[in-house]
């Protein structure tokens, strides 16, 4: 099985508790039902136009219920690669994708794939804030109610429970009727993490979540990426190396499109096996 | 020296401000002062001016000085040149080079033949005001003026004038007066609903009765049911029109003789008497009255002679419920093309060739979509709805001839582009993150347009819908062709079912100026209506944009931290 050939991505270091366990169970039982391994990505080619080139050949499995951070210069595909993963790179009618990403042993890429219903299981949150201009309830319950959940009891619950999880509750619980867009930057962000797992995801994309937010918003949202680890796969994308080191357990370098390195976060950050990758973590690239 | 001075004057940016806001100075003068010449020359018409009595002997050539005696209001005044007096038959000796002249509205026209005349001030003898001089508007020949001489009842004389007792003789006129203005009322109620809604009834057996000879169901037992209804519906107008007649009969009872200029007396029946009021004897207040009184009929009721006296109601209301059904018409129409346009059409050559076919679209003249609007809405698609639905009529067309639908649809055609264009450039504002943001909480795209985009984008359209009626609203060439009239003071929206007659013909106040500017047969009297109409015109317009803007902002409210 290809499973096998990757499992030098996987990390050996068995520092990161269970990680050698999964990685093991991986290679024996990738069909069953808690499959360790949630994303798997074969031979990722992404086009934006025929001549830009956005990914190559990424080849990837990014386990269950980790923090996977991706580090890289910008413009490297870091993002790319994070919207292949709930086909936000469908919206860009000249973007073309090759290769297979599987999430749960399926293919996302099929025809007959829901992509409403994959965006649900595949949440995103933004580099920028984007809560929609209208009251927080109505932001956070957006979600839900397209999905045709009226039911005012289960949505007030829903909604007080994700902003409890997203650290907001507290804040805003006197005043769910204001416009979203009232709210500071990190309140807006942690909003629309809120809004983002209301909706009860299986795996969370971030892009940057804190890169336009102040040192104490970004620790608020940093805080809540620990809480949340137990129940999401949480892929982020990250410019801050301290960030990558403080809240992931896995880490992947990336450059030019390339997957350069994939390691736990222990590993890559204080043993990389690639020189390029240590150029870039010590301050060197470029 | 000199020079590099004013060059760095010149770049502190000081003249660009001071060109800047002379723009904007004149601008605003040249708005405020078309208000102004509107208000001034439309609004004073309806206040009650003093009524002269005079004596006028022109040196007329070939005619032994003939003296008259003249009654009327000074309309304006202007000096001549006595070269131009001795054209028209002035007999001048002397060598002034001009003289003035005064226009002056004599009324009384079923007496004298015109209302209107010049009178040279230098032969007008024997001017006064005198406190008696009455001002009867009627219902035909114009304004009357001239002395309240006796009231009659069946040509019984009732109250006469004698010395001292003319406020008596006056008092008894105008209680008469009343009676009359309620005894029409009744006639218009009776006329209006009853008479109308029976005619109505009568119309339809009619064309029940046609349609079923049509289909050849025409059965002596569906025949003589409808002859039933007939009679009913006979004996019902015979009982209206004894009605009418009882009350036309009342109406008829009192009349008043007044002497006009030269002791003409003309009996008056008091049911052609419109307004009766002295103003020589009027007060301030009296006038301010007589003024909103004037001023209110101006705006509620019916035209009246050819349009030149009476009220442009009608057309208000014309005006108002075409650009109502219009925006009915484009708003959903233009958002619907334009969100197609922005969020689904693959943008490329065909789309940019859409583009720019419907912003030329918005360049056509007016005139062209007139005349499409008679092709194709009123002789294509009213022609085809007349054969399918309203066979039984024919060949008395129902959509197949202008009307309000018509004039509509055709104004809609010609504003949608503005709608779609301003409605693009709201979509085309909202950030890319927004859009993302819906669709990444698993919503499609078309959830993300009806509940995030379609807000965020309402001021936008309303902004179309804004310039959609500016335009329209203002528009006359092409609704001549597809449903305006000269006089329809029949409404388009009544109580007869169904109640919104969207093939009936209506006014306009933009035709309503042309009408009464150009193609009037009395210039004098029509003139300070048209600019009464054109006020009111732009009245009507900014209240439109008015509230629609008021609901944009609204909207806007509710965005505005968003920043599009």
């Amino acid at each position: 099985m290809e499973e096998a050939a990757d499992s030098r991505e996987q990390t050996q270091d068995s520092q990161t508790d269970g990680s050698a366990e999964t990685a093991h169970a991986a290679e024996t039982s990738a069909q069953e039902e808690l499959n360790p391994i949630c994303i798997e990505i074969r031979k990722l080619n992404l086009y934006y136009t025929k001549n830009v080139h956005a990914l190559r050949d990424i080849h990837l499995d990014i386990p269950r219920n980790k923090v996977t951070a991706f580090i890289g210069p910008s413009g490297c595909g870091k993002s790319s690669l994070l919207r292949c993963l709930n086909r936000m790179n469908d919206l860009n009618d000249e973007c073309k994708i090759k290769g297979k990403i599987r999430i749960d042993g399926e293919d996302i890429y099929q025809k007959r794939v829901d992509v409403a219903n994959l965006r649900r299981r595949v949440g995103m949150v933004f580099q920028k804030p984007n809560p929609f201009p209208k009251s927080i309830y109505d932001n956070v319950a957006y979600g839900l109610r397209i999905q045709g959940i009226s039911s005012r009891r289960i949505l007030d619950e829903i909604v007080e429970n994700a902003l409890r999880l997203a650290a907001l509750w507290d804040e805003v619980k006197d005043r769910m009727d204001a416009n979203a867009l009232e709210l500071s930057g990190g309140q807006q962000q942690r909003l629309v993490i809120a809004r983002t797992i209301a909706v009860q995801p299986e795996i969370l994309l971030l892009d940057e979540p804190a890169s336009s937010l102040d040192p104490i918003s970004t620790l608020k949202i940093e805080e809540l990426i620990n809480d949340l680890r137990e129940k999401y796969t949480i892929l982020i994308v990250t410019h801050n190396m301290q960030q990558a080191a403080r809240v992931s357990d896995y880490a992947a370098f990336m450059d030019m499109g390339n997957m350069i390195e994939f390691d736990s976060t222990d590993t890559l950050f204080t043993n990389p096996s690639v020189k390029q990758t240590e150029d870039y973590i010590t301050g060197r690239y470029g | 020296m000199k020079m590099s001075r004013i060059r760095k004057w010149a770049t502190t940016g000081t003249p660009f401000i001071w060109v800047n806001a002379g723009a904007v100075a004149i601008s605003l003068i040249m708005v405020v002062g078309l208000l102004v010449v509107l208000a001034v020359n439309g609004m004073s018409h309806f206040w009650p001016t003093d009524v002269m009595r005079g004596t006028y002997t022109p040196p007329n050539i070939g005619t032994n000085n003939s003296t008259t005696e003249f009654f009327g209001e000074l309309v304006q005044s202007e000096e001549v040149s006595t070269e131009q007096l001795r054209d028209t038959g002035f007999e001048l000796t002397d060598t002034d080079t001009t003289y003035q002249r005064q226009l002056i509205k004599f009324g009384n026209r079923d007496l004298i033949g015109s209302d209107f005349g010049w009178v040279v001030t230098e032969f007008v003898t024997d001017v006064d005001y005198p406190a008696e001089m009455s001002v009867l508007e009627r219902r035909s020949w114009g304004n009357f003026y001239g002395f309240l001489d006796s009231v009659l009842e069946r040509g019984n004389e009732v109250v006469s004038r004698q010395a001292g007792t003319d406020d008596t003789l006056w008092q008894e006129f105008h209680d008469r007066l009343l009676r009359v203005d309620a005894l029409y009322q009744d006639i218009d109620q009776l006329e209006r609903r009853e008479i109308a809604q029976v005619n109505y009834q009568v119309e339809r057996l009619r064309l029940q009765q046609r349609r079923l000879e049509i289909d050849g169901r025409d059965t002596a037992q569906a025949l003589a049911s409808i002859a039933r209804e007939r009679d009913a519906l006979e004996l019902q107008f015979i009982e209206h029109q004894a009605a009418l007649n009882t009350l036309y009969n009342q109406v008829n009872r009192d009349s008043a003789v007044f002497i006009a200029a030269n002791e003409q007396s003309v009996e008056i029946p008091l049911g052609e008497i419109v307004r009766a009021y002295r103003p020589n004897q009027l007060g301030f207040a009296g006038k301010l009255t007589v003024y909103f009184s004037r001023l209110s009929e101006f705006l509620s009721s019916e035209p009246r002679e050819a349009n030149t006296e009476g009220g442009i109601f009608p057309a208000i209301f014309g005006t108002v419920v075409m650009v109502l059904l219009m925006s009915i018409f484009v708003t959903p129409f233009g958002v619907v093309a334009a969100i197609y346009l922005r969020e689904y059409a693959k943008q490329g050559l065909a789309t940019r060739m859409i583009r720019i076919a419907v912003n030329n679209l918005a360049g056509v003249p007016s005139i062209v979509y007139g005349v499409f609007g008679l092709g194709f809405f009123i002789y294509i698609v009213g022609g085809e709805i007349d054969r399918t639905f309203y066979a039984e009529a024919l060949p008395a067309p129902t959509f197949g001839t202008p009307g309000l639908l018509w004039a509509s649809l055709t104004l809609a055609l010609l504003t949608v582009p503005v709608v779609i264009v301003a409605t693009e450039e709201g979509l085309a504002r909202i950030p890319r993150s927004l859009r993302e943001g819906s669709l990444a909480l698993g919503a499609t795209k078309f959830e993300t347009i009806v509940k995030v985009i379609f807000p965020i984008a309402s001021p936008a359209m309303m902004t179309g819908l804004i310039l959609a009626i500016a335009r329209a609203a203002g528009e006359v060439a092409p609704l001549m062709l597809v449903g305006v009239v000269k006089l329809a003071p029949a409404l388009p929206v009544n109580g007869i079912y169904p109640y919104i007659h969207l093939d009936q013909k209506f006014m306009h106040l933009g035709y309503h100026i042309y009408d009464v500017g150009f193609q009037s047969p009395n210039v004098d009297a029509a003139r300070p209506l048209v600019f009464a109409t054109a006020l009111l015109l732009v009245v009507v317009i900014a209240l439109l944009n008015v509230s629609a803007a008021a609901l944009r902002n609204r909207l806007r409210e509710k965005y505005k931290a968003l920043d599009v």
